[in-house]
């Protein structure tokens, strides 16, 4: 009982980022600097934007065009479209694919987006 | 007419089964390209952190993320091409592939073609079932096992095959709580020994249970699951609320079969290798000559004949290429024989079923 609540408390203020693990090694590349809806936010070079983005709380990544509805993350692997984001301007792109970069500005896309 | 290359051997897919086609057609001697749409070669054994089970010589005992390194490192010894960061994105007829990077469109064409494009995350129904906070227990394992990242703190799975417990481990072993394991079946799906773990540690893994809405506005804030009876219903006021923040579902794999569809591979539909799949003979061919299918694109399997499938395919392309008839149906006998061994195993079972009933099909 007491080691569970324990056990819980830790959990809470787990940060989103690994660093001890059983298995693996992180090991993350030069720190980068990126823009999410114009605030400044911070990533590794060798991950992708929407890994970046989940690491720093975001979840919301666009809104669907007929019922405004939320869209996350959620293949991972450039399937599924759910994480269709304008960066730099361009919009559908699958932020799941595409890697981080420095100074990259990324916005929540609103529906179809315009080319 | 022809201002673009030939690829001679074109595998598409880079993951175990592209891998072990394209090692085994590149050292007969053919040409060998092989395209993938990700930055590295391994598919989806780079986040795969369990060991493997199965006989030695098909990698039991080791990691995943370690098969992947091993697989790359016997491709580099050959001459074959690597084409990676590029999506196939359609077949132009008779022989010509389209390619697409972030940057640019190209054509190649072929002369014998195997598609290992693997297999995509199945989801399932359920109210809210599109809020962020849902991923498919393959993101979760990219986030926490590729870029070190939590998706959440707390986590529901749905799903007790093989790939939920495993993955709900993965979880704990990243820092996550896992609430609970969810089955609709009376009984757990995947190995004994994963759930073992899960139980020992107290993950409750609740059987008959099915998952009814996500919770939440903007993003998952909880979960409500109910009990099922025989029949997969809902049972009324057996409904429970768990307050966590992520679900993730692993609710089984449906092959990627687009570009078999498009080149006009006859398609059946069998359930037990996980839905559409091209109609292939025993050599991995399907109806269209000199095409063939390898890995979960020809129908969704145990990880253990991953590469035994492909090196018939990559074997039987490189025959007709090369002309090493005898090498080549050496390869050929000895993966069969070692195929039949593993399908006639309990875990075998549903995959060979399946391929009977495939060949069945009148083509």
């Amino acid at each position: 009982m007491r080691y569970n609540m324990l056990k819980r408390t830790s959990k809470r203020n787990a940060p989103t980022r690994i660093t001890d693990h059983p298995i693996l090694q992180f090991n993350r590349g030069r720190e980068l600097t990126f823009f999410f809806e114009g605030k400044a936010m911070k990533g590794y070079e060798g991950e992708t934007i929407a890994a970046a983005l989940v690491a720093n709380g975001v979840k919301v990544f666009r809104y669907s065009e007929k019922h405004k509805r939320a869209r996350g993350f959620f293949c991972a692997v450039g399937k599924c479209s759910s994480c269709l984001m304008v960066v730099d301007g361009k919009p559908n792109t699958m932020v799941c694919m595409e890697p981080l970069r420095q100074g990259v500005r990324v916005e929540r896309q609103r529906g179809r987006g315009k080319i | 007419m022809s201002n673009f290359k030939d690829g001679g051997i074109v595998i598409v897919g880079g993951g175990p089964a592209g891998l072990s086609a394209a090692i085994t057609a590149a050292q007969l001697g053919a040409p060998v390209t092989l395209i993938d749409d990700n930055p590295r070669l391994g598919g989806q054994l780079i986040k795969q952190t369990h060991k493997f089970f199965g006989s030695k010589s098909h990698y039991c005992g080791i990691r995943g993320i370690d098969i992947a390194t091993l697989l790359e490192q016997q491709l580099y010894a050959t001459p074959a091409k690597v084409i990676l960061n590029t999506t196939v994105i359609g077949h132009f007829k008779p022989n010509i592939l389209g390619l697409a990077n972030q940057h640019t469109f190209t054509k190649l064409s072929y002369q014998r073609l195997i598609i290992a494009t693997g297999a995509s995350e199945n989801t399932t129904l359920f109210e809210n079932n599109d809020l962020p906070g849902i991923y498919g227990a393959g993101a979760v394992q990219t986030l926490m096992n590729v870029f070190g990242i939590r998706p959440g703190k707390n986590v529901l799975m749905v799903g007790s095959g093989n790939i939920g417990l495993i993955v709900s481990y993965q979880l704990l072993q990243a820092g996550i709580n896992v609430v609970a394991v969810i089955e609709a079946l009376p009984k757990i799906g995947g190995y004994h020994v994963h759930a073992a773990k899960l139980a020992r540690l107290g993950i409750p893994i609740l059987t008959s249970h099915t998952i009814k809405a996500a919770l939440g506005k903007e993003y998952v804030t909880g979960a409500v699951i109910c009990r099922v009876d025989k029949n997969f219903k809902p049972i009324k006021g057996t409904e429970k609320r768990l307050k966590v923040d992520t679900i993730c579902l692993a609710v089984g794999l449906s092959p990627l079969v687009e570009i078999l569809s498009q080149i006009g591979c006859q398609m059946v539909f069998i359930p037990q290798l996980g839905g559409q799949v091209a109609w292939h003979n025993e050599n991995m061919e399907t109806t269209v000559s000199g095409v063939y299918v390898a890995g979960d694109a020809s129908g969704v399997e145990e990880p253990s004949t991953a590469k035994l499938e492909p090196s018939i395919a990559g074997a039987h392309a490189a025959a007709r290429l090369t002309g090493k008839v005898t090498e080549s149906q050496n390869i050929i006998t000895q993966a069969k024989l070692e195929l039949a061994a593993i399908r006639q195993g309990p875990f075998g079972e549903k995959a060979a079923k399946g391929k009977e009933k495939m060949m069945q099909t009148v083509r």
